[in-house]
């Protein structure tokens, strides 16, 4: 698998740490309730099909990126940094 | 037997090897299987199951039954194919699974017992009584059912593992391969070309036909001499694409030195990974058996395969041959061997319509019922409208027509799809995004129609890269038609071998589906077809078309299996190359590594780090001494320890202090510079997930230290606080743990020994316990903090790494004069105990700031990462096991971790489990063993006694449930 740093370009994914769905960056609010906090924490879903989940460029750059691929085809539609995805939310 | 004048072996270079003691004579450019069918050797190996005789049925890496080991010891290599091992001189092979002998095997009596080792007999028969399973059964199965076994002997033999790029990889190298190569590789694209064969051209080897007015060899040879003088072009022979992975990724292997190569210094094998822009798939097609009674004798032969022996290695399979088919492609094998010379004895086409197709009798509408011969084929009974025969023939040459090998298309789980007009599953463009199909493995059987698949498929490739097509003229080849009408097994009572290796029969498919195992991956589980190290490449499609029959389906409805790489077996070794041993893992040595190896400390791994575990001296025999003096010196006087292996993580920006209160429970933006304070970070999830103590070292600037084994975590943790949860703060972050060499100086004397050594010296004010600064010796520029892991006066002072071997040094030596000096974990471990300090052992991952007594350090007035749930009723309460000290009441009692605690007369089960012991030490101090542990309710439990309960060691302790600190609680030690 390959991944495209924003930073370091096309890179091995071996080179990337894997952490899960991409909502981790959405922390929620201290007093958003217990339903929501719940969600944040634990639920996660297991789409066939597109899915953005966050990986960290340990072995290069440091970056945690956003990207979204394609869980039935394996193809990776887009990296872009965390911190630019979570800009571009808000 | 050799043929004269055929094949591209070398008949002026003999080549002698070593075949079950038995000297074989062969030609450079021979395989085992070759050399073997030269000289007249049939008899190969013994079935799996029912240890049947087998000869080969292949002439490629499909194999399923010549499995041989390779040389002996610890070099011995089982399981290797006869049709893919080169012969070299001394090589060394032995045939398998065989007792005592391949001739006399003893074992063959489970073929007698065939009809109670029928399919899913394991299953139903074996099950009862249970305790025989383990004990009786499944070491006697193991036994008695085999492949080739490990020397269980350290391999010494080298592997290497590699990475190649480049912007088109072709895997296989026979017509399409070789066009789409040369085609792309003219529009300078870089190309990898990999086969698993020893020499490129694949089928055009085992051919007679012509290309471009020359033998199909001849045009092989010249084609890749072309590729090979290119610059872009690499030629990768003996390398079997394994695997097929995301985004261009492909598995290899290239077996460097199996055949004997005389240049010492190579690996024995590589493993490639492979990255490439296109790929195409050019891996031809495989030949499949016809099912029918004893089709599994010695002598029995795929129709290609016979070919191959013959035009590829000069070698005729047998004297008197008879070829059946259910299609054009075996009349092939029928003439080559007659223009060679071989007595064809009939050719059998199971199609009524079948014509006359060379100087030899043609039987339509036949079909083999059965063969006799006891370890070799003597005859085949020919059923046909005329009636039955007998044909008296030593080789039955047998197609079933060809299957596309789409294997590795269906890597990321792709489903191929059924051709009716080639009888055959065929691959998907894009089955794996990148890879394009061509040629025979897309369904293309005439040489004509692979060479300009392969140029077709490298233009697409050429233009989805953006580059313009190129005008490759076609080379002249044949361009005959391939009819089949599909024949999978011959209606007939007995056995009818499918899966040859694993011994599965058709009559197990059909069992199979009358016990209802009516999906494919369920039949494949219940009869192991496919299972075998082939993984069914010569029998799933003619096993899922009888499947399809018993079940009233058709092929297409049925489906595959699912393929998975590799495609051919890849030794770990190869796989995990250069990480065997020292390789295993990387290993961080200490500044002090050298210094305290002098001294003999034995060391223990914390992680990747080596670290001391005790510094013995002359006369002390345990390890209890050294710790018990080495706890004495921090105690008494000063010692000195290497801590450089906490993580450290230089802070620094105007919203350091923001950002740390974040991701600490407890303040820091309030934090004095000079100053240092103790932290305690959770998870989003309310477990603690780290402590540790950081200092401001500036206004903008701390340094924050983590424990050993969190060090890598916390710091992901920090840059995902950082960048995905506050990327608005302007703060940076550096792990500069290799950068400090940082080591503990403890004890009453520790400031004594540091005012030798700083030049400016140090009192209380400057530096007050939990304060901190920078210090200078001579021209080195460090920092001394005041915190203390012992309970002691005691400081940490840290240096530029380049430094921590002479300073570790000067250290233990001003310790020594003063009547201290150097010590371990161990001794650490104690000091820690004896002051209730927690590590890891403790903050286990399923620990809460509660769990620890340190629920008020989750600070009320912020919001910190792990405080909302921290929260959660559960999380804490007199329900949650808390930490304790533990003492035994009986102070000669050595106490264990991982114990577990009772009520003091309550029997010791789960359901009345109260807690466990996570860490000990002997107390030199206090004259017994420590624990610290988990009890339920605990903090409200001191004084009470439990009894501590390990069933591993067999002991039964009462103890008296404390404080988890035991010495000086008031901390005065500490501040003096």
């Amino acid at each position: 698998m390959r991944i495209t740093c924003p930073h370091c370009g096309e890179r091995d994914r071996r080179e990337f740490y894997y952490v899960g769905d991409a909502l981790a960056i959405d922390r929620p609010e201290p007093d958003a309730g217990s339903d929501v906090w719940n969600d944040y924490i634990h639920n996660r879903d297991n789409p066939a099909g597109v899915t953005r989940d966050l990986w960290y460029h340990e072995s290069g750059c440091s970056a945690w990126t956003v990207v979204t691929r394609n869980t039935v085809t394996h193809e990776i539609l887009d990296t872009m940094l965390a911190a630019d995805a979570k800009e571009g939310q808000s | 037997m050799r043929v004269e004048g055929k094949g591209l072996i070398d008949r002026t270079h003999r080549v002698s090897f070593n075949f079950d003691g038995q000297q074989i004579s062969g030609y450079a450019g021979d395989t085992v299987a070759s050399a073997l069918l030269a000289n007249d050797i049939r008899l190969m190996a013994r079935s799996f199951k029912y240890h049947r005789p087998r000869g080969v049925l292949t002439a490629g890496s499909e194999e399923p039954n010549a499995l041989m080991t390779i040389g002996n010891g610890a070099k011995q290599d089982p399981n290797v194919r006869a049709t893919v091992q080169e012969i070299y001189n001394g090589l060394e092979v032995r045939s398998q699974n065989a007792w005592p002998s391949l001739n006399v095997d003893a074992m063959a009596v489970n073929n007698l017992l065939s009809p109670f080792f029928g399919a899913g007999f394991y299953y139903k028969m074996m099950m009862w009584p249970k305790p025989l399973w383990e004990k009786f059964y499944e070491p006697l199965i193991r036994r008695a059912a085999g492949l080739g076994g490990l020397s269980v002997e350290h391999n010494e033999d080298t592997y290497e593992r590699a990475w190649a790029h480049c912007d088109l990889l072709v895997i296989g190298g026979g017509p399409t391969g070789l066009m789409a190569a040369l085609t792309a590789a003219k529009s300078g694209l870089d190309v990898i070309i990999a086969d698993e064969d020893s020499i490129m051209g694949g089928r055009l080897n085992a051919e007679t036909h012509e290309v471009d007015g020359m033998s199909g060899q001849e045009w092989a040879a010249k084609t890749v001499a072309e590729l090979q003088a290119m610059d872009n072009v690499r030629v990768m022979t003996r390398t079997t694409v394994t695997g097929a992975y995301d985004q261009g990724t492909y598995g290899a292997l290239e077996r460097v030195a199996h055949h004997g190569n005389t240049v010492t210094d190579l690996p024995l094998e590589c493993f490639w990974r492979i990255v490439s822009k296109r790929t195409i798939l050019a891996t031809g097609a495989l030949e499949r058996p016809i099912a029918f009674r004893n089709n599994d004798r010695p002598g029995v032969m795929n129709a290609g395969a016979v070919r191959s022996y013959l035009n590829r290695w000069g070698v005729a399979a047998g004297k008197t041959v008879a070829v059946f088919g259910n299609n054009d492609n075996a009349h092939r094998t029928a003439q080559d061997l007659q223009a060679a010379g071989v007595n064809v004895a009939a050719l059998i086409d199971s199609r009524t319509d079948a014509q006359t197709s060379g100087d030899f009798r043609v039987i339509a509408g036949g079909q083999v019922t059965d063969t006799t011969g006891a370890k070799g084929l003597s005859s085949v009974i020919v059923k046909h409208a005329g009636g039955s025969e007998t044909l008296d023939v030593d080789c039955l040459a047998v197609s079933g027509g060809w299957n596309p090998s789409v294997h590795l298309a269906c890597h990321t789980n792709g489903r191929p799809v059924w051709n009716d007009s080639i009888a055959a599953f065929v691959p998907l463009a894009n089955m794996v995004l990148g890879l394009l199909p061509a040629g025979a493995c897309n369904g293309d059987f005439s040489t004509a129609a692979c060479l300009q698949a392969g140029i077709n498929a490298a233009n697409e490739a050429l233009g989805e890269l953006g580059k313009k097509p190129v005008d490759q003229s076609v080379p002249q080849a044949e361009n005959a038609s391939y009819n089949i009408t599909p024949l999978w097994t011959v209606p007939h009572k007995g056995r009818a071998w499918l899966d040859f290796q694993n011994d599965v029969t058709a009559k197990d498919i059909k069992q199979a589906a009358a016990e209802n195992f009516s999906s494919v991956e369920h039949m494949k589980r219940f009869t192991t077809q496919g299972m075998a190290t082939d993984q069914g490449k010569n029998s799933n499609v003619g096993a899922l078309a009888i499947l399809a029959d018993a079940t009233g389906r058709t092929i297409s409805e049925t489906g595959t299996t699912t393929f998975r790489p590799p495609y051919t077996p890849v030794a770990i070794a190869a796989m995990g190359a250069g990480a065997q041993g020292d390789g295993f893992a990387p290993k961080r040595f200490m500044t002090s590594h050298a210094a305290t190896i002098e001294r003999n400390a034995p060391m223990i791994e914390a992680g990747l780090w080596f670290r001391p575990s005790y510094f013995p001296q002359a006369g002390e025999t345990t390890w209890r001494e050294s710790c018990d003096r080495e706890v004495g010196y921090v105690r008494k006087t000063v010692g000195v320890a290497d801590v450089s292996t906490l993580g450290k993580i230089d802070i620094q920006g105007k919203d350091a202090g923001e950002f740390l209160d974040f991701v600490y429970t407890n303040m820091f933006s309030t934090l004095k510079v000079g100053k240092v304070r103790y932290g305690l970070m959770l998870r989003e999830d309310g477990h603690v997930m780290d402590d540790g103590t950081t200092a401001r070292i500036g206004e903008n600037h701390y340094v924050m230290t983590t424990t050993t084994a969190a060090a890598g975590p916390v710091m992901r943790h920090l840059e995902f606080v950082r960048q995905c949860l506050r990327p608005n703060l302007e703060i940076n972050l550096i792990s500069t743990t290799e950068q400090w060499a940082q080591f503990a100086v403890a004890g009453p004397k520790s400031r004594e020994l540091l005012n030798d050594l700083v030049d400016d010296p140090i009192n209380n004010q400057a530096f007050p316990f939990m304060g901190c600064g920078d210090i200078s010796i001579g021209d080195v520029q460090g920092r001394l903090f005041r915190i203390s892991f012992s309970g002691e006066h005691a400081y940490e002072i840290a240096v530029p790494s380049r430094f921590g071997d002479a300073l570790f040094r000067e250290l233990v030596n001003r310790a020594e004069e003063m009547g201290g000096g150097a010590y371990g974990m161990e001794a650490l471990n104690a000091l820690r105990i004896e002051k209730g300090f927690i590590t890891h052992a403790e903050i286990h991952g399923r620990i809460t700031a509660d769990d620890i007594g340190m629920g008020k350090m989750v600070s009320a007035k912020k919001d910190c990462i792990g405080k909302t749930a921290s929260e959660r009723p559960g999380l804490s309460g007199e329900h949650r096991e808390q930490l304790v000290g533990l003492m035994p009441l009986d102070k000669s009692k050595e106490l264990s971790g991982g114990a577990h605690l009772f009520e003091r007369t309550a029997e010791a089960i789960r359901i009345n489990d109260q807690g466990y012991t996570t860490s000990v030490a002997y107390s030199p101090e206090l004259g017994c063993w420590l624990a610290q542990g988990f009890l339920k309710n605990g903090l409200a439990r001191h004084g009470e006694v439990v009894r501590l309960v390990d069933h591993l060691r067999d002991k039964e302790i009462l103890c008296e449930v404390c404080h988890p600190v035991f010495l000086d609680p008031e901390g005065g030690r500490a501040r003096g």
